[in-house]
């Protein structure tokens, strides 16, 4: 029945139900088996497939920038990582007098560079809605500021990408800075409780894998609605033309902004349900690599199809942990060989060569 | 603080204390017969004058045909009329109230003046439909787009569109895979969508057969009346199909004016087509 809601985009139906039944069986599967069943998962298993879920979060907010919008944006990581940041000022409150020096207010790291007291934007962070908002809110209020400055003034294509790329860059800089506020180059980590209960036990993990899963999934049946509304389609009809857009009477710029925008969104809960399942934070997370990293998934599961970003997450991440586990020194070549490959040989990634497979049998 | 009392010093400043002509939005005032006025407007590019001193208004529900060699402007023309290129001097107007050097493209659109490129232009990865549905004369706001459907007139406007440039068949197909003539009739649909009070129409024939230049000739005349149109086009025969006003550009200004056979037999134009 599920199926025939989805008619003939019948890939987006069984994506999803793949991840309905990821969401629910991992975790219910490791909290009632115990070690040595077959049905067994680890924690490990779980934390890992918890992450993964999150990448293809992160990835499903750039396909809808990227490959519906047209917007190349190489510094989507700077979303994530604030997300991330946002959720890591919320846990390091949790942490209390837990900490190595004791002191109830400040963090060690701020004890440790002899702070007397939170600096004020630290304030707030105690409460899980105020810091759940901030997961949206700032992330959000960059894209905006951002995406308000650029696309007035009709920045476009490579030029956009390389300011992009600046702006995260810029941030990490500001993040490795210890007068910052934020950990410095160590980030934030240490991490103890979320909402009162540890975060070692198996029944948070298991949540915190249920969340990332749940989410993805409103995120993903959102988009899909999203890009099938008029506005759908007058941003694909920007990607492809976008001047002419204009001379239609849409002002094109406030519709890439509230693309961009929410797209940011997605990308900070991503960051948020990320940092808990991982323990750490820290500004490597707004390294450009990382978000050109996040290009490659894209384009490897197959842009402008959003189920595509999922799978292309997910399947590369899990190259990464295999590869980086048997042959660590190999990986960073794999992947400039893997994008090299994937934008000559499969332009539309993994989705349009199952297509092209599907299509050649109908054929025959 | 002089560059505003300057305008008021000036003895031969008028001041329209009682204004004759009261702005209302969405209302193109006409009362003068005159949609489109551009007096004196001069567009150069790196010291290249595309546009020198021109000067030219077109009348409500006139059509109207531009012809000139290549490079005489006609094109820059259009651009400066949609807001793509500002005028370095000189004024447009659209009707007596509207001035288009204050707006930008899409609010050129909105106000009621719109375009057909002389490259085709449609959207390849939408069909043909969604292709109308996005031209559809509506409110374009991006909150309003996120929630907006079609109703039952709007649905039967497409279907009328789609009827009189002969695509109701294509209608799920995308505009990608469209032959050239048809993306041209795709576009003139999709101007016809926007139902604008001026049609700004860059080459509509090239590529088309004959029958299909006919047709195109056709459509075109039927609009007169109750549409602006404003033709560019270099094949003389369907000029004079449709023509009863024709203006000849040359070097960025108005050469002459006046009907088919009056231009065709102006030696000044003659020399400008043919050479010394």
């Amino acid at each position: 029945m599920l199926l025939k809601y989805f008619g003939n985009d019948k890939e987006s139906g069984f994506v999803l139900l793949i991840l309905a039944a990821v969401t629910l069986i991992i975790p219910l599967c490791n909290l009632i088996f115990s070690a040595g069943s077959v049905f067994y998962f680890s924690a490990y298993t779980v934390s890992l497939i918890g992450k993964y879920l999150t990448f293809a979060l992160l990835a499903l907010s750039l396909d809808l920038v990227w490959g519906y919008c047209g917007i190349l944006v190489l510094g989507q990581g700077a979303f994530f990582a604030l997300g991330g940041y946002a959720m890591g000022m919320y846990l390091m409150r949790q942490i209390g007098d837990r900490g190595v020096y004791g002191n109830p207010d400040l963090p060690d790291f701020m004890v440790f560079l002899d702070w007397k007291e939170l600096p004020w934007y630290w304030s707030g962070f105690e409460s899980f809605p105020f810091a759940m908002l901030m997961v949206m809110v700032v992330p959000a209020i960059l894209a905006f500021v951002f995406g308000w400055l650029t696309f007035r003034s009709r920045v476009t294509g490579v030029y956009l990408s390389i300011i992009s790329q600046a702006m995260t860059y810029a941030l990490l800089l500001a993040f490795f800075r210890n007068e910052m506020g934020f950990g410095g180059n160590n980030g934030l980590t240490d991490f103890k409780d979320i909402v009162g209960f540890s975060l070692q036990s198996d029944t948070v993990r298991a949540i915190l894998l249920m969340s990332s899963g749940l989410i993805l999934i409103v995120a993903f049946i959102l988009c899909r609605w999203l890009v099938k509304t008029r506005l759908g389609r007058v941003v694909t009809a920007v990607r492809d033309h976008e001047s002419r857009v204009r001379f239609l009477g849409y002002r094109v710029e406030m519709f890439k902004l509230w693309i961009f925008v929410f797209s940011a969104i997605l990308a900070g809960l991503a960051g948020a349900l990320y940092v808990p399942q991982v323990g750490i934070i820290n500004p490597s997370e707004f390294s450009p690599l990382i978000s050109l990293e996040i290009v490659v998934w894209v384009a490897v599961g197959g842009r402008g199809t959003l189920y595509g970003a999922i799978i292309g997450a997910i399947v590369v991440n899990y190259g990464k942990t295999v590869l980086t586990g048997v042959l660590p020194e190999v990986w960073l070549f794999t992947l400039g060989a893997v994008f090299i490959l994937v934008t000559i040989y499969m332009p539309e990634g993994l989705v349009g060569l199952w297509k092209r497979k599907i299509g050649g049998l109908n054929h025959e | 603080m002089s560059n505003t009392t300057k305008p008021l010093l000036n003895r031969y400043q008028t001041f329209n204390f009682g204004h004759t002509h009261p702005v209302i939005k969405g209302n193109v005032d006409v009362s003068h017969g005159t949609v489109l006025y551009m007096e004196d407007v001069s567009v150069s590019f790196d010291g290249f004058k595309a546009l020198n001193n021109l000067s030219l208004y077109i009348n409500d529900g006139e059509l109207r045909c531009l012809i000139g060699p290549n490079g005489a402007g006609k094109t820059t023309l259009m651009d400066v009329i949609t807001g793509k290129t500002k005028a370095d001097s000189g004024s447009v107007y659209f009707g007596q109230t509207i001035d288009l050097q204050q707006l930008d493209e899409a609010a050129i659109a909105q106000a009621g003046i719109c375009r057909k490129f002389q490259k085709p232009s449609v959207f390849e990865k939408l069909t043909v439909f969604e292709n109308l549905e996005l031209s559809l004369k509506a409110d374009k706001g991006a909150w309003v787009t996120l929630f907006a459907t079609l109703n039952g007139e709007q649905r039967d406007r497409i279907d009328e569109v789609l009827e009189i440039i002969g695509m109701t068949s294509l209608r799920f197909q995308l505009a990608g895979i469209l032959s050239h003539g048809q993306k041209q009739w795709l576009e003139i649909g999709m101007l016809l969508m926007q139902d604008p009070q001026v049609m700004l129409v860059d080459e509509p024939v090239a590529g088309m057969t004959h029958q299909e230049i006919d047709r195109t000739a056709e459509l075109l005349l039927s609009l007169q009346g109750k549409h602006s149109v404003v033709v560019v086009e270099h094949d003389m025969a369907f000029v004079r199909s449709i023509a009863n006003k024709v203006t000849v550009l040359h070097e960025g200004s108005v050469l002459m004016e006046g009907t088919m056979d009056e231009v065709q037999n102006d030696p000044r134009v003659i020399q400008v087509y043919l050479g010394e």
